[in-house]
Parts: structure tokens; C-alpha cells; sequence
């Protein structure tokens, strides 16, 4: 098949780690097909060459934090058919929206020596703020074998197999044993998606949300049966509050418990 | 010779270092041998070679959504009450691949061509073999049989054990399954102080035994397994009313409990997963990129995952509540009709294992006490 005729591939870079680009090179096994497969237009990461667009399939990693990438990002939404939010960055601000919750100039300050240089928005904010997002795949990192499902699905024009249960039922197949319920550990396993495969409870810690709350998910029992068991003051809000902090699930459950925090401290004052 | 007096059916005296021997015979013969390990501060069921391999000196603590391993001390290897894991896993296991197919100019389909395993389940509760009972009667019904399963489940050897220390989320009294193993399996351990006791319960069995230095049970130790089973009958740390069961739940379907329940339920789906009997899945395709090999797969699946209920135009169960009513509804109430039995078998495992700590022991009797009112 000549390269004309095979659906052209962008992967772009915005705020972010590289890690979720680093999956998809990671793909070794499957590389070579996904070469014969795509013309890979624009993936700086893997190599130079660049072709004009536009292009069938864009990925985008990263998530909008200055006002040059929220200008960049409307552009490359008008050269992309089929739009992709690649990773946690992407498709809900990712672990630099931590900021979000404090003063940026304030952080700027405390960080650079010459703020006065530097261009930034007030928040770090997902893809799907500034532009329409064809599909997102959660993920720090995301799964590399979920990110091929879902070139598959679009090469094949069916839907892709994206898991919409919970981290509980990764744990189940897998046989790992839960650290909740046998360690006493707080989890956010049960309300958060699954598709990583319970790496993190299968290695003994608790699940913190790096593949963003589920779509059904009960914050509230969630917390309030976390909460008892956490080991140090604020544990399940510090696990609320990382990689997918501020996606609005995530973030109310954690200023909740901040604010039922503070009211216990008071009382024991 | 120790032969001639052994038959199906009787009882004797296995020292406990023999099991060794038994599993080195069921090997022999072929058999994988499976049974309880630790591991992660759990219990699971995995292969195992020798007494070694068994948690010695270990029992469980559970209350709902609490699991502790407690350290007894004791040259005991069977009193400890099992973790999530269940047997079914090894008769249906949680990922299958059901067939491959590979496009070359029209498709051809290969069947996964792997004959079934033979396992040797070693320490299977009386409330477990219900269990595979009541899966039996899903998996293998006559106008309806899964071949994966079938071929596994005639495969099976079955080491019982009788239950001497239930913990307390066990109610296997209540649904009649326990503590004691009355049928369905090969050889049946009651594990007393310095000895096993063993009942034969199948010809394989039998001649096993016939290998190994078994005595004749005297009454002395007879009697001592009889006492620990008649107190186990006592200890169990909870109670479900089954009376008119199917009727109360399938007459009470908006009852204030729902309601209640559904803001608890993480929907999680842990329940269904470590339930023993639970048998819901899912059939996936896998295709590679360029579309010409493609693999299907069998999953468990529950529907407390919203995909499970989802049809064409919606979800028939979009709420958490409903979600849960239909595990309880199913459970307690259709699976009587379905399958003339009902679906627990009082092993507590999702009392253990629910993250939110729901007891369905305590949902019932709230339900009745509300219908009551």
C-alpha cells in the first residue's frame, strides 16, 4: 500500500511528561504493523520528517497551560478528522492542575527567578475545554495496548473495546488480593476506571486515579468508608487529590473531605 | 493388606504428614494439585506440592469488608476460612480464549485446541462444593451445556475438608450448606489433632488411599471430629432468615432499602466477583491492527458494571440501586425458580469482601423489618 493511501497520523506534545508518546514507542512488538499500517505525518518524537497536514487520526499529549498552547491547540483541531486526548494530561489537566488549586503567579514567584519572562494561563486544563475531543484515553501513562485497540477500532471502523467498569474488577481477574479490605489501605480502586490492569494494587499500594473516575462512580460512600482508614491525617484526599485532581469527581470528594478535615481538627482544638 | 478393607464410604486415619504422599499420588496420576496459599496478607487458591505450601498455623479474622490473618501457632493447616478467591476460577476462569480466527481471503476459525486441565482441588468447604453444585446446574443443564466447563468439571478431583472454625461472616447453617461436606467429592479431611480423618467418596479415591499408611478411624477420633462439627454449627458469626425468600423480594421491589443501600453500594462489582457462584461474563473481540487475525475472548463480567445492562437505546439499570436490587433479586429470589435452588451458599465472601462493608445478611433482615412495619 503506497503511503497516500494509508490514513496519515499527528502526534502532538503539550504540557506534559512525554511519557504517554513514550507508550506508543514503547509498542515494539506492534511497531513495525503500525508503520505499515499509518503514514506518520507529525511525531517529532519519533522522527523529523514532517508532512503537511491535515491528517486522519491527531493525538494529542499534554494538557493547555499557556496562552501559546491554547491558540495552538484551535489549530490543530482545524487540521484533524479524528482527535484524540492521549493521557491523564490530556483529558483532565493532568498532575501540573495541581496548581489550579493555589495562586499561579504565587508558585511562578516562588519557582523562576524571573518570572516576569514567562507566559502562563491561571489553570492547567484538559484538551476538551478549548476543543472537541473525538475520544480520550485516560492514563499516566496510558496503556499502550489500549491506545493500539483504539488505532485498531478507527482503522477498522468499529467501536473500541475501552473498559467502563472499575479497577475492583482488574484486581478480581488478575487474582490480586485486596489491599482495602485484607491491609486496611485506602483505595480509590473502586471508583476509579479501569484499564491500567491494577498495576498498583497488584504491587501493594492503594489505587490513586491516574485513569480518572469512573463514569458511575460513588464519591461520597467512597470517602466515607476511605476515609476511616486512612493512615496518616488526609490520606484519601492526598490520593484524591494527584494525578486526576481536578476532574470535578475527584476534586469535589477532596475538598469535601479538606473541609471535613478541618471541622474535626477545630472540634479536637 | 489395608486394600481389602477399604471401600466408598469409609473412614480412616491419615497421619498428617502423609498428605505429602497424597499429593505426590494425585500427581501420579496426572492431577495439578490446587489449594490455599498465602499471599499479600490473603489466601489464595494456587498450585501446591506439599504441606509446606499450606498456610500452617494461620487462621482469618473477617467482618464486613475486614480480612486479618491471625497467627496461631498451632500445627494446624485447615482452620483457616478462605479469602475472595473461589474454586470457580479453575472451572471458569476469569479470562478464556474461546477461539482465534485469521482472515486469509475468507475467514478460518480455530477453536482453542488446549485439552482441558485436570485439577485436584485440595481443602474445598462444604459451602464450596454447593457452590459447584449450584454452577454445575448453570453450566452443564441438558438442553444447554458449556463445553469449557463441562470438560473441567469431569476432570475434577476434589480433597473436602470439613469446617471446624467458621468466621464471622460465615452462614453456611442458614442456607443448609455446611459446615460439614456430605457428597460430592473424591475424599473428605476432617483435620484434628495429630491426624487427618478421611471419608472416601469415590473409587479414584479409594484406591489412592490404598497407597497410603491409613488406619481404620477409631471412635475415639470419630467422635472428636463429630464435636467439632456440632460446635462449628454453633459459631456462625452470622444468621440469614430464608423463609419465603423469592416472595419478599420480588414483592418489595420499591422498598424504602433500595434507596438506601444504592447510596452505599460502590457498584464496584467485588460481590459478584468473589461470589462462587456468580457466573455473569462477557464475550470480547480482539483484532489485530490490520484486521486479519482476531481473537475472542470470555470474561467475567457482573452487572455492576453499567456496560453489562447496556442495550441499544440505554441502560435498563442506569441507577446503583437498581444495580444491587438485581444482585439480591437474583440471588435470593429468580435463581430458586431458575434453578430450584438458591444462589448463596452462606460463604460470606462478599460480606468480606465489599469494600463499603454491606452485609447482605443485614439488607434482608432491614427489608423484612421495613415490610414488617
Amino acid at each position: 500500500m503506497s503511503d497516500a493511501k494509508k490514513p496519515s497520523v499527528a502526534v502532538y506534545k503539550f504540557s506534559s511528561c512525554d511519557g504517554c508518546q513514550l507508550s506508543l514507542l514503547n509498542l515494539e512488538d506492534e511497531l513495525l504493523d503500525l508503520a505499515g499500517a499509518l503514514d506518520i505525518a507529525y511525531f517529532l518524537e519519533a522522527t523529523r520528517a514532517v508532512k503537511p497536514g491535515p491528517y486522519d487520526i491527531t493525538l494529542v499529549e499534554g494538557s493547555v497551560t499557556t496562552p501559546h498552547e491554547a491558540e495552538r491547540i484551535r489549530q490543530i483541531r482545524s487540521e484533524a478528522r479524528f482527535l484524540i486526548a492521549l493521557g491523564t494530561c490530556a483529558t483532565g489537566g493532568g498532575i501540573q492542575a495541581l496548581r489550579n488549586f493555589g495562586n499561579a503567579d504565587e508558585m511562578a514567584r516562588m519557582v523562576y527567578a524571573h518570572p516576569e519572562y514567562l507566559e502562563y494561563l491561571d489553570k492547567s486544563t484538559a484538551i476538551a475545554e478549548h476543543v472537541k475531543v473525538d475520544l480520550e484515553i485516560w492514563g499516566c501513562p496510558v496503556n499502550k495496548h489500549l491506545v493500539l485497540e483504539c488505532i485498531a477500532a478507527l482503522l477498522q471502523k468499529r467501536k473500541p473495546n475501552l473498559p467502563q467498569y472499575t479497577v475492583c474488577m482488574e484486581c478480581k481477574l488478575r487474582g490480586t488480593v485486596c489491599v482495602t479490605v485484607a491491609q486496611g489501605m485506602p483505595c480509590l480502586g473502586p471508583a476509579s476506571q479501569a484499564g491500567c490492569g491494577a498495576i498498583c494494587p497488584a504491587n501493594g499500594r492503594g489505587c490513586y486515579g491516574c485513569f480518572g473516575p469512573a463514569g458511575y462512580a460513588n464519591m461520597e460512600s467512597l470517602s466515607e468508608r476511605m476515609h476511616t482508614l486512612d493512615r496518616f491525617p488526609g490520606e484519601t484526599a492526598l490520593l484524591l487529590r494527584n494525578i486526576s485532581g481536578y476532574v470535578p469527581a475527584f476534586r469535589k470528594a477532596a475538598d469535601e473531605l479538606h473541609i471535613a478535615n478541618a471541622a474535626s481538627q477545630k472540634e479536637t482544638k | 493388606m489395608i486394600e481389602r478393607h477399604l471401600a466408598i464410604s469409609s473412614v480412616v486415619s491419615l497421619p498428617k504428614t502423609e498428605l505429602d504422599a497424597l499429593l505426590a499420588g494425585l500427581r501420579h496420576n496426572g492431577y495439578q494439585t490446587v489449594g490455599p496459599c498465602l499471599k499479600d496478607e490473603g489466601l489464595v487458591y494456587a498450585g501446591i506440592e506439599s504441606l509446606a505450601d499450606l498456610p500452617r498455623g494461620v487462621i482469618s479474622e473477617q467482618a464486613a469488608g475486614k480480612f486479618r490473618l491471625v497467627q496461631t501457632g498451632q500445627e494446624r493447616y485447615f482452620d483457616i476460612i478462605p479469602g475472595g478467591q473461589s474454586w470457580k476460577q479453575f472451572l471458569f476462569p476469569p479470562r478464556l480464549t474461546l477461539f482465534t480466527a485469521q482472515k486469509d481471503g475468507r475467514w478460518r476459525i480455530a477453536p482453542d485446541g488446549e485439552p482441558a486441565p485436570r485439577y485436584a482441588l485440595i481443602g474445598v468447604r462444604a459451602c464450596e462444593l454447593a457452590a459447584i453444585e449450584i454452577q454445575d446446574r448453570a453450566f452443564m443443564r441438558e438442553d444447554y451445556a458449556d463445553p469449557i466447563y463441562r470438560a473441567r468439571r469431569r476432570n475434577l478431583f476434589i480433597v473436602a475438608v470439613n469446617c471446624l472454625h467458621p468466621a464471622g461472616t460465615c452462614f453456611c447453617v442458614s442456607l443448609g450448606s455446611g459446615p460439614r461436606a456430605e457428597r460430592g467429592y473424591d475424599l473428605c479431611l476432617t483435620e484434628l489433632d495429630d491426624a487427618f480423618l478421611v471419608e472416601i467418596g469415590s473409587e479414584l479415591g479409594r484406591s489412592l488411599m490404598t497407597e497410603l499408611a491409613c488406619e481404620p478411624a477409631s471412635a475415639y477420633l470419630q467422635n472428636a471430629a463429630n464435636q467439632g462439627l456440632e460446635q462449628a454449627v454453633k459459631q456462625m458469626g452470622r444468621h440469614l432468615d430464608t423463609s419465603d425468600l423469592p416472595q419478599l423480594l420480588a414483592g418489595n421491589l420499591d422498598a424504602e432499602r433500595w434507596e438506601q443501600v444504592g447510596k452505599r453500594c460502590l457498584s464496584c462489582a467485588n460481590c459478584t466477583l468473589v461470589c462462587p457462584t456468580c457466573f455473569c461474563w462477557d464475550a470480547t473481540d480482539h483484532t489485530d491492527l490490520l484486521g486479519k487475525v482476531t481473537r475472542r475472548e470470555r470474561v467475567w463480567d457482573s452487572f455492576f458494571n453499567p456496560a453489562f445492562s447496556y442495550f441499544a437505546g440505554g441502560n435498563t439499570r442506569p441507577a446503583i440501586r437498581s444495580r444491587y436490587r438485581q444482585w439480591l433479586t437474583h440471588k435470593l429470589g429468580a435463581w430458586k425458580e431458575q434453578y430450584g435452588t438458591l444462589g448463596c451458599v452462606g460463604c460470606g465472601r462478599c460480606i468480606t469482601w465489599c469494600p463499603a462493608g454491606i452485609d447482605l445478611t443485614e439488607e434482608i433482615a432491614a427489608l423484612r423489618e421495613e415490610v414488617e412495619a
